[in-house]
């Protein structure tokens, strides 16, 4: 059944290409949902065979490991790919609502479903030097839609991206080169045995210029500057799925490897890891506070609950991952809910300027509904989704006696509350101002992929044992990569 | 480019290296040569002659638009791809048969799909700089 594996990267190329190849508008929207709709199955399908029969992996063409490429996937990669799938059907129903001709014209499905063969092919890939092609493939696509239509403000954004993803790109380019001048491998399930002999100091500063190229990718302190600089740009059929899935893979590099490869010196690497999530979290959350817009806002976010993800990869126990995990799959699906409601926001009243809008509760009643369902769910407030990800955390961090770091994640629940709640206050409580645009046009279907992904954090909330369990699953996994590596290259340590 | 040797010339070169670029084409199944370096030759072919005629002439000469052909490239390519899967191999696995004493096999199929997106991709930037180049006003 080794097509069930690649197939979360077979349905997203084909469809990408088959957009290229046919030419009709219309043919290109069927294929557009179609696709998306062909990849969640395809996570569902992978995620029940990795549950019914473990880790599975692939030897590409059939070259065995370490010398071919390998793709794997464990619960941590299927649970990634499922929810991508899910992002990718919300996104697909609002482009198919927004009817962006121009933008659907140039391209957006067959870029946007390369986007997600890139994506996906991160999370599946066992290959180091794979997965720096997997980025070059997920960024090629993204650099496009960046500035698709080119509007001034997404080339401005575009710039920035551009400049800061090549420069993680050649960072972590040579980081790769030299990892595999240090042990001769870029399988990683063979560097993860092999790391063993190299010195422990070469491999902690390996480490650290991964961490930097990944923390670039997703977004962390120091290196977030660029996010809120680039993301509000696109519209939101293309920001919100930049949000939902891009810094995650940039995440889930980071774990791959400080759970996989970089675990000699726990003590510095980890502490250190907890000390960016921290900050993160902290600079984050107060500068989404600051911002009177609201895409940068949730831009802000978007980069402040990256430190959530962190904080359990700091930490480094079972609960603490089940954590991390567990939140990276409920903010993916939060943060582009708000992020396509700015864009329905947006539509309604011409501008996401906080003090230009307002007055919206009156004749959106439900609108406003809408919001807060997301909106307390990213401020981890029960029973939603966001709740059980940050209780997991905060207990995996008492356990663990980080003191620090959970005070820091508690405070940061309460500004993202004040933050969601100012936004609530601005944009539905208060009276509209002078010469705001009162409502022109419906939303029609766009409410459709919004309402979807409300309900969804809600009944994960709800109901969080089926993806709690799964999420302490790919935890073990994690922390016990003998797995993993048996799986890949059929012997044990 | 308004010369009478370079129109004259162009006609006749640029079906050799179309003849070239297959060969090369084909030649990269065993020995140095292959899609990429394949279809460089053949946007070569198509440059000049769009140097010499002009960018709407050399169109003409094209059975799809370039990135039209970008696609249908990409498509050949994973078409060579699957043919492992039905037979219960691991994607990408090559697949090997004889047709009248002539070994043949997917990598075969991957290289012209590469040659195709090379083509397409490579042809759609020239193109599109030419043309940006004479109209400036259009792109501007």
């Amino acid at each position: 059944m080794s097509w069930l594996l690649v197939l979360p990267l077979l349905v997203p190329l084909t469809t990408g290409i088959l957009c290229l190849v046919l030419p009709g508008r219309t043919a290109q929207r069927v294929l557009g949902l179609a696709g998306a709709l062909g990849l969640l199955a395809a996570g569902l399908a992978l995620l029940a065979q990795v549950q019914r029969q473990g880790i599975q992996a692939v030897q590409i063409g059939n070259w065995p490991a370490p010398f071919g490429i390998t793709f794997v996937a464990d619960h941590l990669s299927a649970l990634m790919v499922l929810i991508s799938g899910v992002v990718a059907v919300a996104v697909a129903l609002f482009a198919l609502a927004e009817n962006d001709q121009a933008r659907e014209g140039l391209g957006y499905y067959a870029l946007g479903h390369l986007l997600l063969f890139g994506v996906n092919g991160a999370f599946l890939t066992g290959d180091l030097f794979n997965l720096y092609v997997w980025f070059e493939v997920l960024l090629l696509a993204s650099f496009v839609l960046m500035i698709l239509g080119g509007s001034k403000a997404q080339l401005a954004g575009g710039v920035k991206y551009f400049a800061v993803s090549l420069l993680s790109s050649i960072l972590f380019l040579v980081a790769v080169g030299l990892l595999y001048g240090a042990t001769g491998a870029l399988n990683m399930a063979d560097l993860a045995l092999r790391v063993e002999r190299v010195h422990p100091g070469l491999l902690t500063a390996l480490s650290m210029l991964f961490l930097v190229a990944f923390g670039l990718k997703a977004a962390v302190f120091p290196f977030f500057f660029w996010l809120p600089a680039s993301y509000p740009a696109p519209p939101a059929m293309i920001s919100a799925l930049f949000a939902g899935l891009l810094t995650k893979v940039g995440v889930y590099a980071l774990i791959r490897v400080f759970t996989l490869i970089f675990t000699h010196d726990t003590g510095f690497t980890h502490s250190l890891i907890l000390w960016v999530a921290g900050f993160t979290l902290l600079l984050g959350a107060l500068m989404a506070l600051a911002q009177g817009e609201l895409r940068r806002l949730l831009s802000f976010q978007l980069v402040s609950h990256i430190g959530y993800m962190l904080m359990g990869l700091g930490i480094l126990t079972p609960l603490a991952l089940a954590g991390s995990v567990f939140y990276a799959l409920n903010h993916m699906i939060v943060i582009a809910a708000l992020f396509l409601l700015a864009g329905l926001l947006q539509r309604l009243q011409g501008t996401t300027v906080l003090v230009r809008m307002g007055g919206l509760y009156g004749p959106y009643p439900w609108l406003a509904v809408l919001f807060l369902l997301p909106g307390l769910s990213l401020a981890g407030l029960p029973p939603f989704s966001g709740f059980w990800a940050k209780y997991t955390l905060v207990a995996a961090g008492l356990q663990a006696g980080q003191y620090g770091i959970v005070a820091v994640a508690l405070l940061v629940g309460l500004l993202t509350l004040l933050s969601m709640g100012l936004v609530f206050a601005e944009v539905f409580w208060k009276k509209a101002p002078e010469g705001a645009r009162a409502a022109p046009g419906g939303l029609g279907g766009r409410v459709l992929p919004v309402g979807l992904l409300a309900v969804l954090t809600l009944a994960i909330g709800l109901w969080a044992e089926p993806l709690l369990s799964l999420s302490q699953a790919a935890a073990r996994e994690l922390l016990e990569p003998a797995g993993y590596i048996q799986a890949v290259l059929g012997v044990s340590r | 480019m308004n010369t009478l040797i370079l129109k004259t010339t162009s006609r006749f070169l640029f079906t050799l290296l179309l003849l070239l670029s297959v060969f090369l084409l084909l030649r990269g199944h065993n020995e140095p040569g292959g899609g990429f370096i394949g279809a460089l030759v053949a946007v070569g072919a198509y440059a000049l002659f769009a140097l010499a005629h002009g960018v709407s002439a050399a169109r003409k000469l094209l059975p799809l638009p370039p990135l039209r052909l970008v696609g249908w490239g990409l498509l050949v390519a994973l078409l060579s791809a699957l043919p492992a899967l039905l037979l219960g191999r691991p994607l990408m696995t090559g697949q090997w048969f004889s047709l009248l004493g002539v070994k043949l096999g997917t990598p075969i199929l991957f290289d012209i799909g590469v040659y195709l997106t090379v083509f397409g991709a490579l042809l759609s930037a020239i193109f599109g700089l030419e043309e940006a180049a004479h109209h400036p006003s259009e792109d501007a």
